[in-house]
């Protein structure tokens, strides 16, 4: 009698604990494609950094409105060298393992990221050196007085020291020695989210971290990623609630998703910044003398697109037509450079015949089709734009791994590109890595070829000048000769959309089009 | 019989390292995988490095001996974009690809063979002409197609069975199989009916022509003479006359069904070999391609060598060493 009644009792307790697993809040999240590992400096992949942060922490990250703010680190200041930044680190953050968060982690993952063999270098490219002054105390050295280095810190993943050891993960992983890491298959941050379980290409179980140092702005018990590629079905899924959030939701099926009583669409205009660019060396790449360096060729090529039907037609008036090559929230845009320049055929021609240019100048347009939203359309109506006054653009159109080497080699003439300043989130970084000279760490995207002298002094200025107002005056100077030289033509800031069923009550759509699943609610 | 065993695996050995050569002639017009590996940040000169490190500068025929020798070796080395062994992360996903495989080719034969034997007992049926006429579209429709409209019949309007995903998997030893439960078992259904309906129409329309070759021969009109039950000769007799052919073609069939998985994987998220595939082309994962394609390529060349091997166990005509009609 008394064990059936304890019996009865277990049970009552277990049907409890069940309903209240049922009311757990585990989101489930559908991306277009999987995270490439678990490992966040193993590969350039912003979207792998961008899951990986809901694990991992940096010493600053972004709040809501992107705006940098302490994280593991709690206040910095500059040493009066003027190259050395001190940062105090945030007391009693523990590692998802238990490890207390020190100095020495700092110090540990600064080296991994650094390191030679890693993929994520170039995400902190002044740095020098870091040493542990303190167990809360932390000095960063750099190559020159810088003042991005925040910027640069949110996305530098702090990993644990002891676990690195004990695992033989120190350096990053490898591929051309043919060695696996572990941190490939294992995760141990200080952030919102643990990794519980993580089978790739399937799902990838993230739980809340009850001991996360910040109080929650979400209300998640956990979430899954789950990748699912093709978009007819991550729409599918979507509607018969079986994914209930997508960081992609596909432009052609925006109206239906819409029209669904169950799905909210969040759209938005991205970051990123579409443009084209021209090469400035001698020659076309078939051989032909080049005369896109004649800058009335290159304001003609301006003239001669029609922005508002690309808005219109093309982009199905979801894009945001621009002037400037950066988007209004990046410091150091300016408005009065986001004038348009007006569409008129009629001028484009005369400046073309101005310069000399013969009639029927064959050239390459290179573009991707796996880049930029509607890139081969656009890519369509801009080279049929140019051809009605009078050139014959050649459209080539491939998957980025295809056309990249060609335009990093100087193979092609036109192309586009589309830039978002990630994850700097500042004008510095088209300024250096496309417009500068092509030189040393500058000019990375400076597939033209162009050399601007008094452009790059302001970019150098800019990136020593710690004060912020100076700074962004610089940069906005230099973006001003981007846009009287017409070095590279801008078009759009392209669209972006997610959507979630009813489900989910609150998701910020970030214009980095990075999800922040700390924020949501459901 | 020795002889000719030797001679074919050679044969087989040939027709891989054709592969792989043909493969590593591919690739360099797949792109630069250091492109994607590297973030927008990176300097030209750390390009270069890691370009150098992964030995993607070296001549084609320099790359392929390498990785044949590797390969020989049973080193496939680590993809570029997952950092993981090459061999593990295609052992993981081979099992989802072969449950799949073997569901579709179970499910074409159960339901292609009645359906056959029926188109060809009632040929003169309405019922059977819309069967040829719907065996048309089956072989027609392309597999993407089947498997959206599957999903938006069977998971959005009605909500039974899930659009994407393997459900909940079991581990036994290295093998994870979706047999064991329920949300395993219900994401089988749509991905191999997706999978098996050209080759149901396929099995269905050699049993057909089979049966109807068989019907006309001398035994089945005996067996009618003698009063056996219609029924009997058909599904007893007839039919059994007619398998060998729908066996070896099953069985040449399950190296096309591995290798067009791929399209129903990408459709259904299912996480098989052919998905990994498609994502290392995007992303020029190019130990990951090689791999793959050395492995369907060897899946092709065993099912290929087997079948050569049965018939020339029962057909001793086909052996090398065979005597010549009329003797020494």
């Amino acid at each position: 009698m008394k064990i059936g009644r304890m019996l009865a009792v277990a049970s009552a307790a277990a049907l409890l604990a069940a309903s209240a697993a049922q009311a757990e809040n585990i989101l489930k999240w559908g991306a277009n494609r999987d995270i490439g590992s678990l490992d966040p400096y193993s590969y350039g992949d912003s979207f792998t950094i961008n899951v990986l942060n809901h694990v991992y922490e940096g010493l600053v990250r972004y709040d809501i409105d992107l705006k940098i703010e302490p994280a593991l680190a709690t206040s910095w200041e500059i040493l009066e060298d003027g190259i050395t930044w001190r940062f105090k680190l945030r007391e009693g953050v523990k590692f998802h393992d238990g490890a207390d968060f020190t100095a020495e982690d700092v110090v540990a993952s600064l080296t991994r990221v650094s390191h030679e063999t890693s993929p994520l270098k170039g995400n902190l490219p002044a740095y020098v050196s870091s040493k542990v002054v303190d167990d809360h105390t932390v000095d960063i050295t750099l190559n020159g007085t810088y003042p991005l280095l925040l910027n640069d810190l949110t996305n530098i993943h702090i990993f644990d020291k002891g676990w690195l050891v004990a695992n033989n993960a120190e350096l990053p992983t490898d591929i051309g020695a043919n060695v696996e890491g572990y941190a490939t298959y294992n995760a141990n941050g200080t952030g919102p989210f643990i990794v519980t379980s993580r089978k790739p290409d399937a799902e990838t179980i993230f739980a809340v971290n009850k001991a996360w140092w910040d109080t929650p702005k979400h209300n998640l018990d956990g979430f899954v990623l789950t990748p699912v590629t093709s978009a007819a079905t991550r729409v599918a899924a979507l509607l018969s609630g079986e994914i209930q959030f997508t960081n992609d939701a596909p432009v052609q099926d925006l109206a239906r998703l819409a029209a669904s009583p169950d799905v909210n669409v969040l759209e938005g205009v991205d970051l990123r910044t579409v443009m084209f660019g021209f090469p400035f060396r001698e020659k076309l790449a078939n051989g032909q003398p080049n005369p896109f360096a004649d800058l009335r060729v290159r304001e003609a090529m301006w003239k001669a697109i029609d922005l508002e039907a690309l808005h219109a037609k093309v982009m199905r008036g979801k894009s945001r037509t621009a002037g400037a090559v950066v988007a209004p929230p990046i410091p150091g845009y300016a408005p009065e450079l986001d004038a348009l320049p007006g569409y008129d055929p009629e001028a484009a021609k005369k400046l073309l015949a101005e310069a000399g240019v013969p009639a029927g100048l064959e050239f390459e347009l290179n573009c991707l089709n796996d880049g930029l939203v509607n890139e081969e359309q656009i890519c369509q109506a801009v080279a049929s734009m140019w051809s009605r006054v009078g050139l014959a653009p050649k459209l080539s159109v491939a998957p980025r791994a295809v056309q990249t080497p060609k335009r990093t080699g100087g193979a092609t003439d036109v192309y586009t590109l589309g830039w978002a300043t990630l994850p700097m989130l500042d004008a510095y970084s088209p300024l250096l890595q496309i417009f500068h000279t092509k030189e040393g760490n500058a000019g990375v995207f400076n597939w033209g070829g162009w050399s601007f002298p008094e452009l790059d002094k302001l970019v150098q200025e800019a990136g020593k000048e710690l004060d912020v107002e100076k700074r962004l005056a610089a940069e906005t100077a230099a973006l001003k000769i981007v846009k009287d030289k017409a070095i590279m033509i801008p078009v759009h800031q392209q669209p972006m959309a997610w959507a979630s069923t009813r489900a989910v009550t609150k998701m910020p759509l970030f214009p980095d089009n990075k999800p922040r699943l700390w924020f949501a609610r459901m | 019989m020795l002889a000719f065993l030797i001679k074919r695996t050679a044969n087989a050995a040939l027709v891989m390292l054709a592969v792989a050569f043909l493969a590593f002639l591919i690739f360099r017009f797949f792109g630069d995988p250091v492109e994607m590996m590297v973030n927008e940040q990176a300097t030209q000169a750390q390009r270069d490095e890691l370009r150098a490190r992964l030995g993607l500068d070296d001549g084609f025929l320099t790359q392929y001996l390498r990785f044949v020798t590797n390969a020989a070796q049973g080193d496939f080395g680590i993809s570029y974009r997952n950092q993981q062994d090459v061999m593990t992360l295609i052992g993981e996903r081979f099992p989802a690809t072969f449950e799949l495989v073997i569901v579709a080719t179970l499910l074409s034969l159960l339901v292609g063979v009645p359906l056959g034997v029926l188109t060809a007992i009632h040929r003169r049926s309405r019922v059977a002409d819309a069967m040829q006429i719907g065996s048309i579209v089956g072989v027609s429709l392309p597999s993407f197609v089947t498997g959206i409209l599957l999903i938006l019949a069977f998971s959005v309007t009605l909500g039974w069975l899930p659009a994407f995903g393997r459900g909940e998997t079991v581990e036994i030893g290295w093998w994870s199989t979706g047999f064991l439960t329920e949300s395993g078992r219900a994401a089988l259904i749509l991905p191999s009916i997706s999978l098996s309906l050209f080759q149901i129409t396929l099995v269905m329309r050699l049993v057909r022509a089979e049966m109807l070759e068989t019907m006309r021969t001398d035994f089945v009109k005996f067996a009618r003479a003698r009063g056996v039950p219609a029924a009997r000769i058909h599904w007893r007799h007839a039919l059994r006359n007619c398998l060998m052919p729908v066996i070896t073609l099953t069985g040449m069939q399950i190296g096309n069904l591995i290798a067009f998985a791929l399209v129903t994987e990408t459709v259904f998220q299912w996480p098989g070999m052919g998905l990994l595939f498609i994502q290392a082309v995007t992303f020029v994962d190019i130990p990951v391609m090689a791999a793959y394609l050395m492995l369907v390529s060897f899946i092709f060349v065993v099912l290929n060598t087997i079948v050569d091997v049965t018939y020339a166990l029962v057909d001793p005509r086909l052996r090398d060493d065979a005597v010549p009609a009329g003797g020494k």
